[in-house]
């Protein structure tokens, strides 16, 4: 007998009955079909976008990370720069090949260097993209993918997204429907809420533990149509 | 690990004499639940989540064949593969040959309770693969030697000189007379040599906070990165999980998730909440080529359907760690396995036998914390009481405990007898400690008076003074 066949018949005798009859299984199907939402908080279901997005920022910067408020796409590589001058880092960095990010006016701020593609050890910046923000926490929702690579999020001492308005979402839940809307699961789903931690020194937290130091949010004001993933609420 | 439960008494004793672990408890006993406490103040749907929670638990476990063969299913149509193990000795040997199939010398480890369960480094570096714990806390105790002392923080039993004579005694390369005095650098210290390693490693071994099977999915939660950084970079992934971390939908994880970060650090949400499915896609410019899952069982089947069912629910979140009483007095070594305080009192018996960990169920005073902070509502105590009765049932526990049992079950099945003997005892010890107050010792009581004093009773018994008010006039009545 195989160790899968040897659990599942373990599991079956523990729980008194045999395989599930059709019935129950068409139930189970059903409800992993529909995937209800089960209680979704009321901290930020009920707000209006403007106070969604005061939410997020709110509860973002209460876990260290930074955010910036620009009024158009144009104005990102302005605050790249003033951010990374800011924080006395090298004008350099390296960004995910992502649409969104490739139609900012980089051309602009000629003296920031922009490489596209994964992170790699030397790379001290990167600039990404999300699929959503999340609200309730100050959360931001990052998926991998050929124009999305996860390791922009974890390798560099200093992660920089950018989020549209528009992309801020209220719970976990609605950010599930915008992975959903996507298609296929992607390899992965990035929940980032503040830069790295640890507190398993004597419980005193410090920042950057093995992941970025740094989180910077550059939060841009308009409200045209998002191409990653599109507002919901 | 070889389990030390049995030594419980032993341990807890020196434990307790221990000044260094004393200070580093003494600042884990506050930290914790003030910060759970806000958290959870600032939530005001936390009651309900938690019974949301144990309902999709117990959903789950009465319907568990059904979702891990879902899992499964969407696992594999991920391109991921799921292997079952029945006990530690498979999973290990499953692992190690997923590594020798990688030729893998450097394996980067993300925090795993369960890999600590199967003694999984022992093995891997018995057959010539370093295993590297990335996670700080385990860093630490992995260069000590030590297992974990406490489920979220391994390394709560330290204080940061000890880690520093740690480090210095490890990092042989580094100048010896640098500065380790605060616990940024030494923060900074293990990320400057770690970081190497997650670049080196052939294989990354995570563990799982959960398996989804909607979508085939494992969850892992940190706050440091080195999860996902294990994860990520190496060409191989393989997660080690419990089977009862399955749970039907992502929603459903997202019910759990709002239970965990606030029930174990007191955190909104942990800094990095990752959810993995399947291998690198085409196109992908990073992630792991293979992703493999390792299912165990290791006796959690045996516990479903019975009277310790509900500790299957368990989210290894701490909370009842951080709120007992006995935890915070004799920290997580003193348990002798893997799992510490009021969870590893009713699991360690389960997974290791009652015969080895017969003591953990005793070390509890009925408190209640436990099960008051669960996110998930398991009756602890119920549990480790149940425990006990069968510890009687085997004849597990000493002949005079034994004997003490019975006496007293006689005397407290009998009313009359008990309430007239022990007015008569209250009488007699309240004269004879009138003087003083109090008893430096006693007969038959030596386990109490030996490390405290024993307060005269004052007057009459509880039940003869409730008695009385009963009968008084404007007393109530029944």
């Amino acid at each position: 007998m195989t160790a899968r066949d040897d659990i599942l018949g373990g599991i079956r005798r523990a729980l008194g009955r045999g395989p599930l009859p059709a019935e129950v299984r068409a139930e189970l199907a059903e409800r992993v079909d529909n995937h209800r939402r089960n209680l979704v908080p009321a901290r930020a279901a009920g707000l209006d976008p403007p106070a969604r997005i005061d939410l997020f920022v709110a509860m973002a910067e209460e876990v260290q990370t930074t955010v910036a408020r620009v009024a158009s796409a144009a104005e990102i590589p302005a605050e790249v720069a003033r951010y990374l001058a800011a924080e006395n880092l090298p004008a350099e960095l390296v960004m995910a090949p992502h649409p969104a990010l490739e139609a900012i006016p980089w051309q602009n701020r000629p003296l920031l260097q922009v490489r596209r593609g994964r992170a790699e050890p030397g790379d001290a910046v990167s600039l990404t993209p999300c699929l959503a923000a999340v609200a309730e926490t100050g959360t931001l929702m990052l998926v991998s993918g050929a124009e999305t690579p996860t390791t922009l999020n974890f390798l560099p001492d200093t992660h920089i997204a950018v989020v549209r308005a528009g992309q801020v979402v209220a719970s976990y839940e609605d950010g599930w429907d915008l992975v959903r809307r996507l298609g296929a699961m992607p390899r992965t789903v990035n929940f980032v809420t503040g830069p790295s931690r640890t507190g398993d020194i004597e419980q005193r937290i410090q920042l950057g533990a093995h992941g970025p130091r740094r989180l910077h949010v550059v939060l841009v004001d308009e409200h045209e149509p998002v191409s990653h993933g599109s507002p919901v609420g | 690990m070889e389990p030390t439960s049995h030594a419980f008494i032993a341990n807890a004793r020196a434990e307790l004499g221990n000044p260094t672990l004393q200070r580093a408890l003494g600042l884990a006993r506050t930290g914790f639940p003030a910060r759970r406490r806000q958290a959870i103040d600032r939530l005001p749907e936390f009651e309900d989540l938690r019974e949301e929670g144990r309902g999709i638990k117990d959903h789950t476990l009465a319907h568990l064949d059904y979702y891990l063969e879902l899992y499964e299913r969407n696992v594999s149509a991920a391109g991921g593969r799921v292997h079952w193990a029945r006990d530690a000795a498979e999973a290990r040997a499953i692992v190690l040959e997923i590594c020798r199939a990688a030729g893998a010398k450097i394996v980067t480890k993300g925090k795993s309770m369960v890999a600590e369960e199967i003694a999984l480094n022992d093995h891997l570096e018995a057959n010539g693969i370093t295993p590297v714990e990335t996670d700080l806390g385990e860093y630490i105790i992995q260069l000590r030697h030590e297992p974990p002392s406490h489920i979220i923080a391994p390394a709560i039993h330290l204080m940061k000189e000890q880690v520093a004579d740690t480090f210095r005694a490890a990092h042989r390369e580094l100048p010896p007379a640098r500065q380790l005095d605060d616990p940024r650098e030494l923060c900074d210290e293990a990320r400057t040599i770690l970081r190497p390693q997650f670049l080196a490693a052939d294989v990354g071994i995570t563990g799982a906070n959960f398996l989804v099977a909607e979508t085939g999915s494992s969850i892992i939660v940190t706050n440091e990165g080195n999860g996902d950084l294990t994860q990520t970079l190496p060409p191989v992934h393989v997660v080690i999980a419990s089977l009862e971390k399955v749970v039907p939908t992502l929603e459903d994880a997202a019910t759990l998730l709002r239970l965990l970060a606030r029930s174990a650090t007191g955190q909104e949400f942990s800094s990095y909440t990752t959810v993995s499915t399947g291998p690198r896609r085409p196109g992908d410019l990073d992630g792991p080529a293979q992703y493999h899952v390792v299912l165990l069982d290791n006796g959690r089947t045996d516990l479903l359907g019975g009277e310790f069912q509900d500790m299957l629910r368990c989210l290894r979140c701490s909370a009842c760690l951080n709120h007992c009483p006995v935890y915070a007095a004799v920290g997580g070594h003193a348990y002798g396995w893997v799992y510490p305080g009021p969870m590893g009192a009713v699991l360690t018996p389960a997974l290791v036998g009652l015969h080895e960990a017969g003591h953990l169920p005793n070390a509890s005073t009925f408190c209640g914390r436990c099960e008051s902070v669960c996110p998930v509502k398991i009756p602890l105590p119920k549990m480790m009481r149940h425990w006990r009765e069968r510890e009687f049932a085997r004849q597990l526990s000493p002949a005079v405990y034994r004997t003490g049992m019975r006496l007293w079950a006689a005397l407290a099945t009998r009313p009359e007898l008990y309430h007239a003997l022990t007015a008569i005892t209250g009488r007699v010890l309240g004269w004879a400690g009138k003087a003083r107050g109090r008893f430096r010792s006693l007969p038959l009581a030596a386990g109490w008076t030996s490390v405290r004093d024993m307060p005269a009773p004052e007057g009459r018994t509880f039940q003869a003074l409730w008695a009385e008010r009963q009968r008084a006039p404007g007393g109530r009545r029944r």
